[in-house]
C-alpha cells in the first residue's frame, strides 16, 4: 500500500483512476509578492475579505465524495477516518467540510475537502461505509445544519431536538440568546 | 408460560459510574442488554464558538478545560496547531520540557483511569486510592511549574511560560526512583486478581477491524490490536529521539485496555528517563524570544494531533489573519472513543455496561465541548 506524500500526488491518483471524479481544478496560484509592486497595494486597502478558497488541498465535488473516500481506503490503503471539520465561510457562501484520512502504517494525513451552498448543504454520508463519522456527522448537523445523506440516523449531538438554529453558523445571533433570557422575564 | 418484558431504563446522567453528566438509555431483557443510545450534550458551553470570539492566546488555559485531567496534553496540540499556523519555532529545551510534563500527564491519566474502571466494577475506592497517590505526586510537579495543579495553562506559543523550578528536577527524581515499584504494586494488586479477571476478560470486545472503522484512537485501539501510536506514526515535537515500546492487546476486551494502559506507564517512565538524561542546560531557552504572545497567523488552516492519554487529540485552525481565530476545531478522542459503545456492549449485562464505560476512559468536558 503506498503512503503518499503530497496533496498533488492524491490529485494525480485520483484524476487517473477516477476520471472525472469532480476534482475542482485548483484557483490560480497567488502572484509572487513584488510582482509588479500588487502586494503593497493590496496592504494600503486594508480590510479586505482574506481568500480562504486557495487551497493546496484537494477539493472534490460533494456528489462524488463516497466514491471517492472509498477509493482511499480500498485503493490506497486509507483507512482511517481521523476527522470531518465543517467550517462557515460566510462570505464566500458555502460550507467546506474537511476529511482527514490517515493510513495505519503513519505518515501524514490525506484531506479530502468538499464545499457546498449555504443556502443547501446537502452532502452524502459516509456513516453507512464507515461508522467512525456518525458523531462528527451528526456534529456536523447539529452546530451547523449540513444534512449528511444517508446518515441513518441524524439527530442533533449536543443542544435539543426543539432547538431553532445552528450556533456555530457565522450568521446565528451572538447576542440575545433568546434560551439565555431568565424564565418570566 | 412465562412472559418476559424488555425494560427501558436511564443510566444517567447523574450516575457516578458515567464519570460525570452522560446518559445512556439502555433496552434490556433482564440483567441483558438489548440496546443502548448514548446522549451527550449537558456539558455542552459550545466550547468552539468561545474559542473563535478568544484571541489564540487567550485559547491557551482554556483548552485546559476541555480534558480537565490531561491539561498539559491539551495545551501541547494546540500549542503545535497555532505553531503550525503561525510558523513558530521552538527551542530545544522548550521542546524536553515539553515532553516530561505530557508523559508525567499520561501516567497521571492512566493510574486514575484505571483506579476509576476498578471503582467501575464495584472494587470501591481501594485500587483508586493507590492510582490517586501517584497522582497527587505528579500534580505536586505540576503545581511547582505552573502554579496550578489541574488547569496548568503552563505551555505557550514558542515553548513554555516559565523554567522549572529549582526544585523541580529533584523532586522529579525522587519520583522517578519510586515510581516502578508503584506501577509493580498496582499490578501485583489487580493483574492476576481473580475478580478482575472475572469481570474484565472477554467483556467489551472490540475487534480489530471493527476498530479501524469506528475510528476509535488511544490505548483502545491498541487494546484491539493495532500498534497505532501518532508518537511513532507520525512523530510530532522531538519523540523521534525516544526508544519506546508501543504495546498492543490482542482482543480488545476490558482487559487488554486495562494491560495496555499500565503498559505504556511504563513507557512512559522510559521516555522521562531519557528525557532527563538528554534535558539541555540551556538558561533561558524555554521559550523562543522571537514569539509573541499576541500574534495574528497568515491566513490559511492547519491540523495538529497529538498521542493525548485518551487517544488522537487534533485541533484544526483557520485564520483569517486576524487577532482571532475564524474556525477553531477539536478532534476530541474521548467522544469518538464512544461510537462503538453500542456495538461492544450489546450482549452484556447491565453491570458489564458500567466497566466497559470506564475501560474507555471518557472525560465529559471533552465529549461535550
Amino acid at each position: 500500500m503506498p503512503v503518499l506524500s503530497s496533496a498533488e500526488e492524491l490529485r494525480e491518483h485520483l484524476q487517473r483512476d477516477l476520471p472525472g471524479a469532480g476534482v475542482l481544478p485548483l484557483p490560480p496560484p497567488p502572484p509572487e509578492p513584488g510582482a509588479e509592486g500588487k502586494e503593497p497595494e493590496k496592504k494600503a486597502k486594508g480590510k479586505e475579505k482574506p481568500d480562504f478558497l486557495t487551497t493546496g488541498d484537494t477539493v472534490v465535488v460533494a456528489e462524488r465524495l463516497t466514491e471517492v473516500a472509498h477509493y482511499l481506503r480500498d485503493t490506497l490503503g486509507y483507512e482511517y477516518l481521523s476527522d470531518i471539520a465543517v467550517v462557515d465561510y460566510l462570505a464566500d457562501d458555502l460550507f467546506e467540510l474537511v476529511y482527514r484520512f490517515y493510513h495505519l502504517d503513519g505518515g501524514g494525513d490525506l484531506v479530502v475537502k468538499v464545499r457546498v451552498p449555504r443556502g443547501q448543504p446537502v452532502v452524502p454520508s459516509l456513516t453507512p461505509t464507515w461508522p467512525g463519522a456518525n458523531f462528527h456527522e451528526r456534529e456536523g448537523y447539529d452546530l451547523f445544519g449540513i444534512t449528511f445523506q444517508g446518515h441513518p440516523d441524524l439527530r442533533r449531538l449536543y443542544l435539543w431536538e426543539e432547538f431553532e438554529g445552528h450556533p456555530m453558523r457565522k450568521d446565528f445571533p451572538r447576542q440575545g440568546d433568546k434560551y439565555l433570557t431568565l424564565a418570566g422575564s | 408460560m412465562l412472559k418476559t418484558q424488555e425494560l427501558q431504563i436511564n443510566i444517567g446522567p447523574q450516575h457516578p459510574s458515567t464519570h460525570g453528566v452522560f446518559r445512556m438509555l439502555v433496552t434490556v431483557d433482564g440483567e441483558t442488554l438489548v440496546d443502548l443510545v448514548p446522549f451527550f450534550g449537558y456539558l455542552h458551553r459550545n466550547h468552539e464558538q468561545i474559542a473563535e470570539r478568544n484571541t489564540y492566546l487567550m485559547n491557551m488555559p482554556y483548552t485546559d478545560r476541555l480534558d480537565y485531567f490531561n491539561s498539559m496534553a491539551n495545551n501541547h496540540a494546540y500549542a503545535l496547531a497555532v505553531e503550525k499556523l503561525a510558523g513558530i519555532e521552538v527551542p530545544e529545551r522548550a521542546e524536553y520540557l515539553r515532553v516530561i510534563m505530557v508523559e508525567l500527564t499520561r501516567i497521571l491519566n492512566h493510574a486514575s483511569a484505571v483506579g476509576f474502571m476498578l471503582n467501575d466494577m464495584g472494587a470501591w475506592q481501594t485500587p483508586l486510592a493507590f492510582g490517586i497517590r501517584e497522582r497527587e505526586k505528579i500534580l505536586d510537579l505540576f503545581e511547582m511549574v505552573s502554579g496550578s495543579r489541574m488547569m496548568c495553562n503552563y505551555f505557550r506559543f514558542g515553548g513554555v511560560v516559565r523554567d522549572l523550578h529549582p526544585d523541580f528536577l529533584p523532586q522529579l527524581r525522587k519520583l522517578m526512583s519510586v515510581m516502578p515499584a508503584y506501577i509493580a504494586e498496582l499490578e501485583r494488586l489487580l493483574t492476576e486478581n481473580e475478580i478482575v479477571l472475572t469481570r474484565a476478560k472477554n467483556v467489551g470486545v472490540l475487534p480489530k477491524e471493527v476498530a479501524i472503522s469506528y475510528s476509535v484512537s488511544g490505548p483502545m485501539l491498541r487494546a484491539s490490536g493495532i500498534p497505532y501510536d501518532i508518537r511513532k506514526a507520525e512523530p510530532y515535537s522531538i519523540y523521534d529521539r525516544f526508544d519506546f515500546d508501543v504495546p498492543v492487546g490482542g482482543v480488545g476486551d476490558v482487559y487488554d485496555r486495562y494491560l495496555v494502559r499500565m503498559e505504556e506507564m511504563r513507557q512512559s517512565y522510559r521516555i522521562l528517563e531519557q528525557a532527563l538524561e538528554q534535558l539541555p542546560d540551556a538558561e533561558g531557552g524555554h521559550i523562543n524570544p522571537k514569539a509573541r504572545p499576541a500574534l495574528k497567523p497568515p491566513v490559511g488552516d492547519a491540523y495538529a494531533r497529538i498521542e493525548s492519554p485518551k487517544g488522537e487529540l487534533g485541533f484544526y485552525l483557520v485564520s483569517d489573519g486576524s487577532d482571532y481565530p475564524y474556525r477553531y476545531k477539536v478532534r476530541a478522542p474521548s467522544l469518538i472513543n464512544l461510537t462503538p459503545l453500542r456495538d461492544i456492549c450489546r450482549g452484556y449485562k447491565v453491570a458489564d455496561v458500567v466497566a466497559i464505560l470506564g475501560s474507555i476512559d471518557i472525560v465529559l468536558g471533552e465529549v461535550d465541548r
